[in-house]
């Protein structure tokens, strides 16, 4: 609570103007102080106050992230921390909204919510934290664990199949969607960059580990060596090459993105990525691996323009006062059929 | 040939139709000219959940009752006097609503073997003495609209859905409505659609002039105006009085209103009378379900706009979680429960008192919330008006329970001055220059509302119980117990707050108290009028507000040897009064759908008194 002393203007914020006095108390060694660690430290960049930015969660480990923020914040009940945004950002657009939620918060209990605050295009920015796991509530598996999953509640292996997020966000007519990785500080503050800048809807999925339930369940993408071999980082109009220039995504015999070795692949047939282009490209490079244990794209899969939705609900009142006038409610009482007694 | 005109004092009239055949515009015009006139009056929609049910069937017939009379009446009326059949089936399915010896009115032209078949008549009830009872008017309204429209070149189909207003006109002349009312109406209604505005004034006229000139009326019917206090008046159904108590609340009080919901039967009304005030700011959203609505309308709340949601029990029972939450945020929410017949979808379209309990109690923990019902649809107005200074001045959510019957049917209104209306102060929280303790109480124990935006004020708000004054996350047991007793007492308080409750008890010495809430005002005032009438000393008094209770609410119950709480339920206000003053309230419950009638209160009250 210590906004009210701070005398600065915009140009001296710093990381600790961001940091609340609450102790954190995730499990030590958790994805999530990285990501918080990195929202802290990235949000002075963006020269908005903290008592103009609201941070909104849910229920679940990433729900907690609100009260670690030093700005305005919610904490919802599970899954509609979309929809509570939802009201602050169309309600007052001066202020940067945004939601913090989980696999299981955003895309199970609070699927609907999620769907559409992207398909109306409300200007929040949504961390999606993906740790394939239920850990606050002591590791279930999740709507994006791996089919065959072995867990508290599926000890035979989960028959579940498992939600892709950027497909989902991609296929809600999201407008800007992207992915990252806790522990890569600089692509995930690159991404946050972005996000930021983007008027509207902005779906950040965050591969995110959880030590206690799901260790190691990204480290084909997280570890330094591997991450190397592993990570494909679609670059906006940038031939889709990764693995030090040696692998590719190219166009496959049948149409579809495949990986294959630069150089045994036709120049022609390597994959320029275009963010803005159809979403069928960002679609099929969604689904080019299984999971993150083998060759996975990340970074913006999307980023285009589309009205704000706060925006045409606000112009929309103006178009409805320049056409009736400004609201009388004298008039409107005593519109229609009306009888005087005296 | 002379007609002569014959005086009552209050006359009940039920069109009854097909879905399609527009018996609920016909009602509301027929309400529109009889409330110019100043008669007092009360209206029932009653309309099937099918839009448009196969035509000529049974359930697919929409009817509309109105009481009107020229002295003061509370309700639609149990019985009609004359009911208005344009099709086989509404006359099956309404003749039990008509008074005996009642007048009945039908479009002879549908009364074919085919449209008798198919709802079970083996021969036609209009002809074969069967209806020997009443008084039957057979009229051709179809020809005669078709023969009266024959010179405008409109085309058959259109032609034909013209003869509602043939059956308005009819009744108009019977009952000396005006006919400028209904033709400004239509000329308003009609302005670029000259040739339907030509047939329906045709058709309007063609029924007035039938009833004035045929020698089968002989007698029509004169209802002077009711007498009421001077002023502007208005007919207004309670759906409208919502919205525009809600958007006078908004403009009172300096908050932009920002209505979220999900469409429901019959809630929807609220959405679409709000959304036509978007110059007066009101922002509505139709939200994607039910707990978004509720949610979206908290998160604009947090922001500083007057967050409202409506529903119906599904709704409601959806909402319950994000109640909750808004229960331990402390901010201000309005709810409204437009209630209908439940359990499950139960029937949409029929009207019931039965989420008492629910809003009461239906949230897990301690979870309280103040709960005022409007008596009447233009109560409705004041209803909203209070719930919203109540959410306001107490950082609370506030559930309105209004029902189906009060959302549907209008009564006459005197328009209130709007700038009469008190201001409701939102008072929002500026920095002073010390810490700010979001959960630091005033004299009422509200917390301070402080919006995002503003400077120094920076602070969280969930769902995990708060500390007190700090508002940080508290698991301390005797800290959870202490905010457990505030959030009680903060809304007991309200009590404090409110009107006494009234009684209306003209020599103070009644034998018996008939309390009652929401909708059933009407009923109760008129069953307690005619049991007076016998002699007998009857109390009545009517709650308001449902929680907290008026103050003097346990002193009014004990004032009286008996209590009698008739309500469309299995007796939730009894329950609640029963357990809360260890009063014996008698429950006079009635689930059927329908308002409780006047003539089955009155039969019960007899029976209390009586036992």
């Amino acid at each position: 609570m210590a906004d009210a002393e701070r005398g600065g203007g915009v140009g001296t914020l710093t990381k600790k103007d961001f940091t609340s006095d609450q102790e954190v108390r995730w499990c030590p060694g958790c994805g999530d102080y990285a990501i918080l660690s990195a929202v802290q430290g990235f949000m002075p960049e963006l020269g908005i106050e903290p008592h103009k930015t609201v941070f909104v969660s849910g229920i679940g480990c990433s729900g907690r992230f609100t009260y670690y923020m030093d700005t305005y914040g919610m904490h919802g009940i599970h899954g509609r921390a979309p929809a509570l945004a939802t009201g602050i950002a169309v309600a007052n657009p001066e202020l940067s909204v945004w939601v913090v939620t989980g696999d299981g918060d955003g895309l199970s209990i609070g699927g609907n919510h999620l769907i559409h605050a992207l398909r109306r295009n409300v200007n929040i920015k949504i961390l999606l934290f993906n740790n394939q796991i239920y850990g606050l509530t002591k590791g279930q598996y999740s709507p994006t664990s791996e089919e065959g999953k072995v867990t508290k509640s599926t000890p035979f292996g989960s028959v579940d199949h498992p939600f892709n997020p950027i497909a989902l966000a991609l296929g809600a007519e999201a407008t800007f969607v992207a992915r990252t990785i806790d522990n890569d500080r600089k692509h995930l503050t690159d991404v946050l960059r972005a996000a930021a800048a983007h008027e509207g809807a902005a779906f950040v999925e965050i591969y995110q580990n959880c030590n206690v339930f799901n260790d190691g369940a990204f480290d084909v993408l997280r570890e330094k060596q591997e991450g190397v071999h592993n990570q494909i980082r679609l670059e906006d109009d940038q031939p889709v090459i990764f693995d030090n220039g040696a692998r590719c995504v190219a166009v496959g015999e049948n149409g579809r993105p495949v990986v294959a070795n630069v150089e045994d692949t036709d120049p022609e047939r390597i994959i320029t990525f275009d963010a803005q282009g159809r979403p069928s490209l960002a679609f099929a490079l969604a689904h080019l691996s299984r999971g993150p244990t083998e060759p996975t794209c990340i970074g913006i899969f999307r980023d285009v323009e589309r009205p704000v939705y706060g925006q045409a609900v606000r112009d929309q009142l103006q178009r409805a006062r320049e056409r009736l006038g400004e609201g009388d409610m004298a008039k409107l009482l005593s519109s229609g059929d009306t009888w005087t007694v005296s | 040939m002379t007609k002569t005109v014959e005086q009552r004092e209050r006359v009940v009239v039920r069109f009854a139709g097909d879905s399609g055949d527009g018996m609920q515009l016909t009602g509301d015009r027929f309400t529109s000219a009889t409330a110019v006139l100043g008669n007092d009056l009360a209206t029932l929609p009653d309309f099937p959940a099918e839009i448009r049910a196969p035509a000529g069937t049974m359930h697919g017939v929409s009817a509309f009752q109105i009481q009107f009379a020229s002295t003061d009446i509370t309700t639609p009326g149990d019985h009609a006097d004359v009911l208005v059949a344009m099709n086989p089936a509404a006359l099956r399915a309404d003749l039990d609503k008509v008074t005996s010896g009642g007048t009945l009115i039908v479009n002879e032209d549908a009364f074919t073997q085919r449209n008798l078949e198919k709802v079970g008549y083996s021969g036609d009830p209009t002809t074969d003495g069967s209806l020997d009872g009443f008084q039957v008017y057979r009229v051709p309204m179809t020809s005669l609209t078709l023969r009266a429209l024959e010179e405008l070149g409109v085309g058959k189909k259109e032609a034909d859905r013209a003869k509602n207003m043939f059956a308005l006109g009819l009744l108009s002349w019977m009952y000396g409505r005006p006919q400028e009312t209904t033709i400004d109406w239509l000329e308003r209604k009609f302005t670029t659609q000259t040739l339907i505005y030509d047939a329906n004034v045709a058709a309007f006229k063609a029924g007035y002039n039938f009833g004035e000139t045929t020698e089968l009326f002989a007698t029509s019917f004169r209802v002077d105006a009711a007498p009421a206090a001077p002023g502007t008046y208005r007919n207004i159904a309670g759906s409208t009085a919502m919205a525009w108590g809600l958007i006078a609340a908004s403009q009172r009080s300096s908050l932009p209103m920002f209505y979220a919901s999900y469409p429901i039967t019959p809630a929807s009304e609220l959405l679409h009378e709000l959304s036509r005030h978007k110059n007066f700011g009101v922002i509505t959203i139709q939200a994607e379900d039910e707990i978004a609505a509720a949610n979206i309308a908290l998160g604009a709340a947090f922001a500083g706009h007057l967050g409202v949601t409506g529903t119906s029990g599904p709704g409601m029972d959806l909402k319950a979680e994000t109640l909750g939450l808004a229960v331990i945020m402390e901010l201000p929410l309005v709810i409204v429960d437009v209630q209908r017949a439940g359990p499950s979808t139960g029937m949409p379209t029929k009207t019931e008192q039965a989420d008492l309990l629910l809003a009461m109690f239906g949230r897990h923990g301690e979870s309280p919330m103040p709960i005022l019902a409007p008596c009447s649809p233009a109560d409705c107005f004041h209803i909203a008006f209070e719930a919203t200074r109540i959410a306001v001045r107490y950082r609370t959510p506030v559930i309105v329970l209004s029902d189906t019957f009060l959302s549907n049917s209008s009564e006459p209104w005197l328009v209130p001055d709007a700038s009469a209306l008190p201001a409701i102060d939102p008072a929002f929280a500026t920095a002073n220059g010390n810490g700010f303790e979001p959960y630091a109480r005033d004299d009422r124990l509200a917390r301070p509302w402080a919006v995002p935006g503003t400077p120094g004020l920076v602070h969280r708000i969930g769902g995990l119980e708060r500390e007190d004054v700090t508002g940080d996350i508290s698991y301390e047991a005797e800290n959870h117990e202490r905010m457990t007793h505030i959030r009680r007492d903060k809304v007991a308080g309200i009590a404090a707050d409110i009107p006494e409750l009234e009684v209306d008890d003209p020599d103070g010495d009644g034998e018996l108290l008939v309390l009652g809430w929401g909708s059933s005002l009407g009923t109760i005032r008129a069953a307690v009028g005619r049991v007076r009438g016998t002699g007998r000393k009857v109390a009545s008094a009517h709650l308001r507000y449902l929680n907290p209770f008026p103050h003097n609410t346990e002193e009014v119950l004990r004032r009286y040897p008996k209590v009698l709480i008739p309500e469309m339920n299995l007796g939730q206000l009894a329950m609640l009064v029963r357990s809360r003053f260890l009063v014996d309230a008698r429950s006079f419950p009635k689930v059927q759908g329908l308002p409780i009638f006047t003539e089955e209160l009155e039969r019960a009250i007899g029976e209390v008194l009586d036992g």
